[in-house]
């Protein structure tokens, strides 16, 4: 069947026609969802797709091993990868889409549409009619016939290339690693250092516990209704998670000081002034790593 | 259908590819941007391959993806370590080398 | 015995390295070492000139290689020396009196704090001296020749805290530049001409060599001798000179170094005889200079300067001679040695004087003065009557035998040269009977110093009177011993050659008219200076008598011609470097900052707009690619 996939034609068989509309459609749907999605785990999956409909175009034109490898090298490990930096920098941020660089959105449409235009003209005044087929070099299979040019011609290549992935592991592991300078502080003299400074002696507040809200992201509010930051996880507050249900609290809280001196028949100004609503917590810039978070 | 429609497939995911790493601000989409463009090649690559009957292009294929495999994995790892200190993935926020 | 040539240089060099190395540890003995190293280089000298002597003429020229200097392939210099009958000369002068004027010199330099630096500068002079005079290639003689218008310099300006005497020392040196400049360019033309500048294979090969060229030669060593020898145009340095103590000036700048002209011509005879216009040149400077300095000298109430203003027209006189040719070569010499003991002599009597008279300097300040000090009256007396060639002392065999040979010159030139030097010989016992009438005869015209006491004139200590005496020695005798049986013209004769000139005029001629010029100076000065009064305050003058103080105007002359189109050249090339130069390059530099600072702006740091442009140029390189393949 695979043999067959690739006849020696200017043309494919209907079949094979079907399936590439079909796995066009997919893959370029898949490549402008990934340009367009806001979240990076959605942009990250919308490749898996293209990935895998790129997978079946290449066994449909005879190159079977390279399909596979697609498939669990791409799809399966190199993807994987992606989504776990994806999770370590936080899975719920979304991109702001507004563009800061002015021009530089239509500069890039201007490129990618010369540059498109470009390839088509290329490839159109390209005449390729006849296509081989690979009926005679896929004769004893695909993987022998491959396994051959890269233990013959291509063997010095893959030695080097065995080099380089042996060179980037390495390198990924001396970028990612840390070097602890100084042993790391024990719980005991970072007591001692909270007591000593007098800055927060008392453990961090708690993060809000409400009867709609009661996961870590949701931060606890002050008394006049501004949420409490350190009750927020660093981290979380760092990926801008934080879910701030302050504002509507205090919105409720208006109205309920409003209805009250409604009530009350008070003048508007005699009314207490109500905090303006805050603005939701803005992922922090840099600011100094908190004392527990070693 | 002509096989050639492969070709000009692999082109407008080259395209689309070239235009995410121009417009995404978050390194993590503008290193996939990046892999679908070495995805597009590779297609070409096949393409070519069915296209003389050899099965170089299909070798060639395959190194690209070893390539493409050590490249993330640096990449990545910088990704990871500009994150930690710099907070962000934004690649708009590491312009430390402008003036 | 050939081996005691370079210990004639080493000798003197190691005192100056002692000396200036020593430091204080010498200062109680330093200059009695530097005076017996003077006397043990004369001892060598002296050794060699027996040994010399016990030599047939033409045997008696010595080389001694010591090492090869620069010894690239087409470019051979050595440090080898020659000494032959000419080079002897000199050494016996240099040292001889050289050794004397150190001897001098501690007593006259011996309240001075930094006596130790001024025996060292001596010390270094004589060996640079030497070396010049000892040299068997021109560019070891250029070494000497540098050496001695350094030690010139360092002497001139040793009272460096007067501001006179620093400028003076400063002018010397520029005014020697020019000189040195002649002769540097004089060693290029050589070794351009000849392949090298060793004495033998230029003398050798000037007979091959087109006139053209050897007159070029000729003349740049004509330039460079005027400025050693202080000949006109480059004498201007040498009045102001003498305001370095009164031994430098005996030695540097009477008897020994401003010879080095005269030396290095006589040297060069083998290119001179063969560039008759060079030599028609090296005539007319001497006989400008010889009038030139007289007159100078006729009009100066400062001792010294009167006394530079006799050896300049001293120096014309061997000039001249010199630029006679053979028939004036050794008689060149012969007056450079007698002069050398005179005129060493007279400056030796006037730094007495001054030392005397609280380094008075004016002579209309002085007067009656022979009965003070008798010793430095009779040998100031000697030199006198030498110097004036009163008969049978040593400047009346020398300078009468040029003055002959001026004439043997033959033709329209040789009388215009020989009256040119009459008249020198006239004025030449003029302005020395004014001086010698001035300082030591004649009513006490002292005045008070600075502290208003009258100077209480005093013999000078011993080690300043013997130089003295044995100095006046040699202007006594040394002429009448050179002349005797031609001695010293025999003794050259192999090194400089000889011919007899045709004299329109008998010899004995010669001698009565120049005896007559030398009578009718002495009755002028006679008659102006002791019969009449000398006021102590120099009456106005005629113009040219004005001139003659201001130098003959030598230094306004300069200052026209050569400072201020200098200064305006200077002044415009600074503003056209300021405004033209810099302003362009200002102007570029300002431009590119600006464009710069526009280009800047595309490196804003943001790596999609790298991306971007990146992307754009590979656009460009595919359309680019796309459309040769289509055309």
């Amino acid at each position: 069947m695979i043999a067959g996939l690739a006849e020696a034609t200017g043309t494919t068989s209907t079949g094979e026609a079907v399936q590439f509309w079909v796995l066009a459609v997919v893959a370029v749907g898949g490549a402008l969802g990934m340009l367009l999605m806001r979240k990076a785990v959605h942009s990250a999956l919308c490749l898996a797709a293209t990935m895998l409909a790129l997978a079946v175009c290449y066994m449909a034109q005879g190159a079977v091993f390279l399909g596979v490898v697609q498939i669990v090298v791409y799809t399966g490990a190199i993807m994987m990868l992606f989504l776990f930096v994806v999770m370590l920098v936080g899975v719920t941020s979304e991109d702001s889409l507004k563009e800061q660089l002015k021009g530089q959105r239509f500069a890039a449409a201007l490129c990618g549409l010369g540059f498109g235009v470009l390839l088509v003209a290329g490839i159109a005044n390209a005449k390729l009619d006849h296509f081989t087929g690979l009926s005679e070099a896929n004769a004893e299979g695909n993987v022998p016939g491959l396994a051959r040019l890269i233990f013959t011609r291509y063997v010095w290549a893959f030695e080097v290339t065995g080099a380089l992935l042996i060179t980037a592991a390495i390198g990924a592991m001396v970028l990612t690693h840390r070097e602890h300078v100084k042993a790391p502080k024990t719980q005991r003299e970072l007591a001692a250092q909270r007591v000593r400074d007098n800055l927060q002696v008392p453990p961090l507040p708690a993060p809000g516990v409400y009867a709609r809200h009661n996961a870590v992201d949701v931060p606890a509010l002050l008394p006049d209704g501004s949420p409490a930051e350190l009750s927020v996880n660093a981290t979380l507050r760092e990926r801008g998670q934080v879910r701030d249900v302050s504002e509507d609290m205090q919105r409720r809280m208006a109205e309920l000081e409003n209805a009250t001196a409604d009530w009350l028949g008070r003048a508007s100004s005699e009314r207490p002034v109500v905090a303006a609503p805050r603005r939701s917590l803005e992922p922090a810039g840099n600011h100094e790593p908190e004392e527990g978070e070693q | 259908m002509n096989p050639v429609n492969y070709l000009y497939l692999a082109a407008l995911l080259f395209t689309i590819g070239a235009a995410g790493v121009l417009v995404r601000r978050n390194a993590i989409v503008l290193f996939m941007c990046v892999e679908l463009m070495l995805n597009a090649s590779n297609l070409a690559l096949v393409t070519f391959s069915r296209l003389h009957g050899t099965l170089d292009g299909q070798v060639i294929a395959f190194f690209t993806m070893v390539v493409a495999a050590a490249e993330v994995v640096v990449g990545l790892a910088i990704i990871v370590s500009i994150f930690r200190t710099r907070h962000s993935a934004s690649v708009d926020d590491s312009n430390l080398m402008k003036l | 015995m050939n081996s005691l040539i370079p210990l004639l240089v080493a000798a003197p060099l190691a005192g100056a390295a002692l000396l200036l190395l020593g430091g204080r540890a010498l200062d109680r003995f330093g200059h009695w070492l530097a005076t017996a190293l003077a006397a043990l280089s004369f001892g060598f000298g002296l050794a060699l000139f027996s040994d010399m002597l016990g030599r047939e003429a033409e045997h008696r020229a010595v080389t001694k290689h010591l090492f090869s200097w620069v010894p690239v392939n087409g470019f051979q210099a050595d440090v080898a020396f020659r000494l032959d009958q000419l080079s002897m000369t000199f050494v016996l002068l240099i040292t001889g009196v050289g050794t004397l004027i150190h001897l001098y010199s501690v007593g006259y330099m011996a309240h001075d704090e930094r006596r130790r630096r001024f025996f060292a500068y001596l010390n270094l002079f004589l060996a640079a001296m030497l070396l010049l005079v000892i040299a068997d290639n021109y560019l070891l003689l250029y070494v000497g020749w540098e050496g001695v218008g350094l030690a010139s310099y360092l002497l001139i300006g040793f009272w460096q805290h007067k501001p006179s005497a620093a400028t003076a020392a400063k002018k010397a040196f520029v005014v020697n530049r020019v000189g040195d400049m002649g002769l540097s360019i004089a060693i290029m033309l050589m070794f351009a001409e000849f392949g090298s500048f060793a004495f033998t294979p230029v003398f050798d090969g000037a007979h091959e060599a087109s006139e053209g060229k050897l007159t070029a030669i000729g003349l740049m060593l004509l330039l460079a001798a005027c400025g050693k020898s202080a000949q006109v145009p480059l004498q201007s340095w040498l009045g102001d000179a003498m305001e370095g103590p009164t031994p430098v000036s005996a030695l540097i700048h009477a008897a020994t170094m401003v010879t080095a002209g005269v030396y290095l011509i006589t040297r060069s005879s083998a290119i001179f005889n063969l560039a008759p216009d060079a030599r028609t040149a090296v005539v007319v400077v001497g006989a400008v200079t010889l009038l030139f300095g007289a007159v100078v000298g006729c009009a100066k109430d400062d001792i010294k300067k009167a006394l530079a203003g006799s050896t300049m027209s001293q120096i014309g006189y061997m000039v001249l001679a010199a630029g006679l040719g053979p028939i004036g070569y050794a008689f060149a010499i012969m007056h450079l040695v007698t002069h050398g003991f005179f005129k060493a002599g007279l400056f030796l009597g006037a730094g007495s004087v001054m030392h005397g008279m609280n380094d008075e300097v004016n002579m209309r300040h002085y007067g009656g003065l022979w009965r003070h000090m008798k010793v430095t009256f009779v040998t100031f007396g000697l030199g006198y009557l030498a110097i004036i060639g009163f008969p049978g002392l040593s400047g009346f065999f020398s300078k009468d035998r040029i003055i002959e040979a001026a004439f043997a010159k033959g033709g329209t030139e040789g009388w215009i040269l020989g009256l040119c030097a009459l008249v020198g010989a006239a004025v030449t016992a003029f302005y020395m009977t004014r001086v010698m009438v001035l300082t030591f005869f004649g009513e006490k015209r002292w005045q008070p110093d600075e502290s208003g006491e009258l100077p209480h004139p005093h013999e000078s200590p011993r080690t300043m009177t013997i130089p003295m005496v044995l100095l006046s020695f040699g202007s006594v005798f040394a002429g009448g011993l050179f002349a005797f049986h031609d001695s010293f013209l025999t003794w050259l004769e192999p090194v400089t050659g000889h011919s007899e000139g045709d004299s329109p005029l008998s010899s004995w001629t010669v001698t009565g008219l120049t005896t007559a010029c030398m009578l009718a100076g002495v009755g002028l000065a006679y008659l102006m200076y002791w019969r009449s009064p000398v006021p102590v305050v120099p009456p106005v003058g005629s113009p040219l008598t004005r001139a003659a103080r201001r130098d003959l105007l030598q230094d306004d002359i300069n200052h026209a011609v050569l400072v201020r189109p200098g200064s305006a050249l200077t002044a415009t090339l600074v503003w056209f470097d300021s405004r033209g130069l810099d302003g362009f390059v200002n102007g570029l530099a300002a431009t590119i900052g600006g464009l710069s600072g526009r280009l800047r702006r595309i490196q804003n740091g943001f790596v999609r707009s790298y991306a971007l442009s990146m992307f754009g140029g590979t656009l460009v390189l595919v359309a680019s690619t796309l459309l040769m393949r289509s055309v």
